[in-house]
């Protein structure tokens, strides 16, 4: 299962970064094997519409689940109409939200939990 | 003549400035360019008209025409577009309608439809003989400049356009101020006033419209402005003292030259102030109907 993570740095070390569209980076984790990929943010200062484009971003990797604090309505329709799973998480490391997710401890997103910059 | 009233900082009067100096000029043209928050006519209280809506046009994906290339997602500036594995998927609150993606799509897949963002009203105030151009912006919309450019197409050329900007530096105000020919600052002596200021008077210079400075609540804050006004050599049009009785008119949504003669005259001046500026700037305006006291 390939999960992915927003994360400040790129390990699974770093800092969960909780603004899905403008994080640093996605971090895309294997769940199985642990191996990762680290993938920047190209978007994460655009103007407007920095979720739609993340989440293009992460679908195209073919993720399954996506960790992340908060999700606008723009990405959250894209993540949503490929069925990811959304799962909130408030701090900690990289690794730390993977193992949290496996244990289930995570809440899912069920509703777009930013308000988003609906472009300006 | 066309004569933006704009701020910086919000709350320093420009409505004031705007609507007592329309009533002023009198047969003149008022615009309420604060489209988010159209206030002018709560001072007005007139019937108001509408006249047009404002739409601006969004794509409209044929998807069986649709090849999946991308090239509109590619284009789009705005992110307004985006690519799924099996899809694409439209955000019209995000696209600013400058029908790229119709133009760059090999499968001509796109066509564009009309999405109504707000509405331009209009009004006659019988005493002062002002026409009123109101717009208004939808509720959760988040372009205003579209109906700005709208309302401004309701200029009458052979009239003085006196224009309510919105607050701030942003595009509303770029929309509103770039077209003008002239552009009144008004703001308050306070640090807060001169530090938004500042800001406004590096955003007009930059678009090369000829600017002066109203301050309002003169007498409440301290001298930075003035001290700043001098020493960019920007010209103080006008000192509004913080006094009691314009307080309390504006409380009551009373236009003070409706019940301070002498302010009627200051408009006056001030009009005349303008366009004697202005026709040093480029000596192409003349003051019509306005006695001469320069």
């Amino acid at each position: 299962m390939k999960i992915c993570v927003t994360a400040k740095g790129s390990d699974l070390d770093a800092s969960v970064d909780p603004h899905f569209g403008r994080c640093n980076n996605f971090l895309v984790v294997d769940s199985e094997t642990m191996e990762f990929q680290s993938i920047g943010n190209d978007q994460g200062s655009a103007s407007g519409g920095a979720g739609v484009q993340a989440a293009q971003q992460v679908i195209g990797k073919g993720i399954n689940v996506l960790i992340t604090g908060s999700v606008g309505p723009n990405a959250f329709s894209l993540l949503e109409s490929e069925n990811i799973e959304m799962k909130m998480v408030s701090g900690g490391s990289v690794q730390e939200a993977i193992e949290a997710y496996r244990s289930g401890s995570l809440e899912s997103i069920n509703t777009p939990n930013s308000a988003g910059k609906s472009g300006k | 003549m066309k004569i933006a009233i704009a701020s910086g900082k919000g709350g320093t009067g420009k409505t004031t400035v705007a609507v007592n100096f329309a009533l002023a000029i009198g047969d003149a043209q008022l615009f309420d360019c604060d489209v988010e928050e159209p206030n002018c006519n709560l001072f007005l209280g007139l019937d108001l008209e509408k006249q047009e809506d404002v739409s601006i046009a969004v794509p409209e994906i044929n998807t069986e025409k649709c090849s999946l290339c991308g090239s509109c997602v590619e284009f789009c500036h705005y992110n307004a577009i985006a690519k799924l594995p099996r899809s694409v998927m439209i955000f019209p609150k995000l696209c600013h309608g400058c029908g790229g993606c119709h133009i760059v799509c090999p499968e001509n897949a796109i066509s564009e439809i009309k999405r109504p963002i707000g509405m331009i009203e209009k009004g006659v105030d019988p005493g002062s003989g002002i026409s009123f151009f109101q717009g208004t912006l939808g509720i959760g919309e988040p372009m205003a400049t579209p109906v700005i450019r709208r309302l401004q197409a309701h200029m009458d050329e052979n009239k003085v356009a006196v224009v309510d900007s919105p607050p701030g530096t942003a595009c509303p105000v770029i929309a509103t101020v770039g077209e003008m020919d002239y552009c009144v600052l008004v703001t308050e002596p306070t640090p807060f006033g001169l530090n938004d200021l500042i800001l406004a008077v590096n955003v007009v210079r930059q678009l090369e419209v000829p600017l002066g400075v109203i301050i309002n609540r003169h007498g409440s804050g301290d001298d930075s402005v003035e001290e700043y006004c001098y020493s960019e050599n920007i010209p103080i049009l006008m000192k509004i003292p913080y006094d009691r009785e314009i307080a309390v008119l504006y409380s009551e949504g009373i236009p003070f030259v409706q019940r301070m003669p002498q302010w009627k005259e200051k408009f006056r001046s001030l009009y005349e102030k303008i366009c004697f500026i202005s026709s040093e700037n480029t000596s192409q305006y003349s003051c019509s109907g306005v006695r001469n006291q320069w």
